[in-house]
């Protein structure tokens, strides 16, 4: 049906589009952990209650986009992992500590809740450090240099940044009150460190890889992409105003951060994935030639094009059914 | 002894088995819990909310354990096993694929509308998302099993140059051995689950605890129990069966057959001697395994010596067997037992009591007591007749996975400690709550008495 040129491009979009959802969903969540302030005992119920019914789902995006590396290139998918190595297992170890740590302080004996809010708190943190060294050491292919350590080191707070950032406004647009002002102050200076973040990228990852700076630099591509980082600054420009102005009455435009924000992380995405297509190991490995039969791929593409529709709406439902400000978390 | 190969088997066994523990549980308690809604809706009982509300609380922390330990798996495969996906990812892939695509999405995706959403959506929604994870949670296995099952009794593909390619999709997936293991699994999971809730039932009961939730779940959890038991023997022998056909040298180990023979005994124990490839200290039934497996005395049963050099370690199989085969015997005595004793005299001495408690996680031990069969059994190869577990290793140096792996068991013990601290806690804490009151008994509207048994905590 497909040829697998196609088959590969399809793939690798449907890679990156997961990949684009995780650093949203998850990175709200992952934000709002690393926001959790830990002598507040009121805030930190409300502000895990705000991502209670969203964050298994949230993970379901990683698992899906590593899936489709998997599934579609998997000699990419082994090169990256086994480079990978020591950041993926802090990753996993995180990930699992805080996932049941969010579990574990609304059942265990209360004495214990403080400990395990500690635990939510580490791990939120150090599974965004984690991913923000894998993103860094993926940009600089994987080189084992004192330059790659230090670029992956300044990505890993990058990320984390990034994180609290989307998960400020995540909570500028759930909460109310003190716990909303607080999440506005936390936005703005999150904002700030993340946009010192991708301008840094933005310098270094051209200036570091020849492939990189001659896919920007060569006229007249400049002209239609550049627009891109250009807009993505103004956006910070115009996020970082909206927020002083917050909150407003009647909480007009508390979800306007929000949204600004997914569209700077949507932004950033593409001038990545443009800056290394139709490299999947950037500089080695491009996707042509890592992807797997198409008989297989075949074989899964029809059913994600049953299943994905399907998924967004069930996704779109949950969100309305919880839709508003949070309310207090209960098991039933 | 450490080398890389090990170190990685190591690790994959610890967080398979690690991981496996709970998926087991919820699979089956999901069902558990569309069952306690649905009787809530029918009937407006309370205690039937009483009980899906202590049960779903567990249903929490154990998915999401089992969906964070799930997570690392995905890594696994590209990290510790390179040469599997690029060997026969074009089958796994898909498989994996699907499950993620079908299921996970489903059940995380309902997930959260059936633990906090009761009081945002109406008692139809609420009961059809519960309905919806346990589908979900019962599709995953499906898809799981079926990729399993494949490495076991690989069909349907052909191999070019190495590497295999899929050529007809419902022979992989409907492999031989698929459906005898997706239904001893299913049935695992009910009786983990059955067990676990009569035990924590029994703990609560014991403590003092005259509520009718916990003698109701008690008496549900046993009479699932009751039935799952000897059909899960049945099933389980069918496997048997279909494993001698496909896997014969799986069973020469199971049942400890050194040399080919007819009447061959049934092993009840004995000490398996690899060097010398001998039993000691036998204690066996004559002619029994022949009859068992054969359905005839004198049938012929292949031994380990038709397999040299391709056979899987004998010891741990065969002990593994035995752990399985008696815990569902004890099983079975004792659902049966219990089931009987609570049917003439409606409640249960206190040493049977005692006995439901040690047995709450009995369904774990003999799990994976049957996993570590079928796994190592199928040793020395990652898929048989394909690829050996010793070509699919990764070439990443010992000492990093050394690492990895202490700080993996380290995780897993501490989160055992913590969960199974949470739960008998939780236990505790539910015998505190006041039995429902005269109001909530009148059969008024489901809300108003979701409403009570809230207002009690």
């Amino acid at each position: 049906m497909f040829e697998i040129n196609t088959l590969a491009t399809i793939f690798a979009a449907l890679m990156g589009v997961s990949i684009l959802l995780y650093a949203i969903l998850d990175g709200y969540d992952l934000g709002v952990g690393i926001l959790l302030p830990l002598e507040q005992a009121d805030n930190s119920d409300t502000m895990i209650a705000s991502i209670g019914p969203f964050w298994d789902a949230n993970e379901t995006w990683l698992v899906l986009a590593i899936g489709l590396l998997l599934i579609a290139f998997p000699v990419a998918h082994s090169y990256v992992f086994e480079a990978l190595y020591l950041p993926t297992a802090i990753l996993l170890i995180s990930l699992v500590l805080r996932g049941v740590a969010f579990d574990f302080r609304a059942k265990a004996a209360f004495s214990h809740k403080p400990t395990w809010n500690k635990v939510f708190k580490a791990g939120s943190l150090l599974a965004a450090l984690s991913q923000g060294y894998m993103l860094g050491m993926y940009v600089m292919g994987f080189e084992s240099s004192m330059t790659a350590y230090c670029f992956s080191m300044l990505s890993a707070f990058g990320v984390a940044a990034a994180y609290s950032y989307i998960g400020a406004c995540w909570l500028i647009m759930k909460t109310e009150g003190a716990l909303q002002i607080q999440a506005v102050n936390w936005a703005k200076k999150a904002g700030w460190i993340c946009f010192f973040g991708v301008l840094l990228v933005s310098i270094v990852n051209p200036l570091i890889n020849a492939d990189v700076y001659a896919k920007w630099f060569t006229w007249p591509v400049t002209l239609y992409i550049l627009p891109l980082p250009l807009l993505c600054f103004i956006l910070f420009a115009v996020s970082y105003r909206v927020l002083q102005n917050l909150p407003k009455t009647e909480d007009r435009h508390c979800w306007l951060p929000f949204c600004l924000t997914v569209i700077i992380f949507t932004l950033c995405f593409i001038g990545l994935a443009f800056s290394f297509f139709p490299y999947i190991v950037p500089g080695k490995l491009t996707i042509w030639e890592t992807a797997s039969a198409p008989e297989s791929l075949s074989f899964i593409l029809w059913g994600a094009i049953v299943v994905i529709p399907v998924i967004a709406s069930y996704t779109a439902f949950s969100y309305r059914v919880f839709w508003g400000k949070v309310q207090e978390l209960r098991y039933h | 002894m450490f080398e890389t190969l090990m170190l990685s088997r190591i690790q994959f066994a610890a967080n398979i088995s690690f991981h496996i523990l709970f998926p087991t549980i919820t699979i089956a308690l999901s069902w558990f819990l569309f069952f306690f809604k649905l009787r809530f809706d029918q009937t407006a009982d309370p205690v039937w909310m009483r009980a899906y509300r202590f049960w779903v609380k567990i249903f929490a922390i154990t998915f999401a354990i089992g969906v964070v330990s799930g997570i690392t798996m995905s890594f696994q495969f590209g990290t510790n096993w390179p040469k599997f996906m690029e060997t026969v990812g074009n089958i796994a892939g898909p498989l994996l694929g699907y499950e993620v695509l079908t299921a996970f999405f489903l059940e995380a995706g309902f997930l959260g509308i059936m633990l906090f959403g009761i009081n945002r959506v109406s008692a139809k929604v609420h009961t059809l998302s519960t309905l919806i994870v346990a589908f979900g949670t019962t599709l995953s296995s499906f898809w799981i099993l079926a990729l399993n099952s494949w490495m076991q009794t690989p069909q349907g593909h052909e191999m070019r140059g190495g590497v295999a390619f899929p050529v007809d999709w419902l022979a992989i997936i409907f492999n031989p051995s698929f459906p005898y293991r997706l239904s001893h699994m299913l049935l695992a999971s009910g009786l983990t689950a059955a067990f676990l809730i009569a035990g924590i039932s029994a703990y609560r009961l014991l403590k003092g605890d005259d509520k009718r939730a916990p003698k109701l779940t008690l008496k549900i959890a046993l009479s699932v129990a009751m039935v799952l038991t000897p059909l899960q023997i049945f099933v389980g022998d069918l496997h048997g069966l279909n494993t001698l056909k496909h896997q014969p040298q799986k069973i020469a180990a199971m049942e400890g057959i050194w040399h080919t023979e007819k009447s061959a005994p049934l092993l009840l124990f004995a000490i398996p001697d690899e060097k010398n490839k001998r039993n000691t200290f036998e204690l066996a039934i004559p002619a029994m395994a022949s009859f068992i497996l054969t359905h005839d005395f004198n049938g012929e049963i292949k031994g380990l010596n038709e397999f040299e050099g391709n056979h899987p370690p004998v010891k741990p199989v065969f002990y593994a067997f035995r752990v399985m085969v008696g815990l569902g015997m004890l099983m079975l005595l004792l659902a049966w037992l219990a089931r009987i004793q609570l049917w003439r005299k409606d409640k249960l001495p206190r040493w049977l009591l005692k006995i439901l408690v040690m047995m709450s996680f009995s369904g774990w031990i003999g799990t994976l007591a049957g996993w570590y069969v079928t796994e190592i059994g199928r040793q020395p190869w990652l898929v048989t007749g394909v690829l050996t577990v010793k070509d699919a290793a990764t070439t990443i140096a010992p000492g990093n996975v050394a690492l990895s792996l202490s700080l993996y068991l380290l995780l897993y013990l501490v989160l055992m400690v913590a969960y199974l601290h949470t739960i008998f806690t939780m236990a505790s804490r539910a015998i505190e709550i006041e039995e429902i009151s005269e109001t909530e008994q009148q059969p008024s509207l489901n809300q108003a008495s979701i409403n009570a048994t809230l207002a009690q905590e």
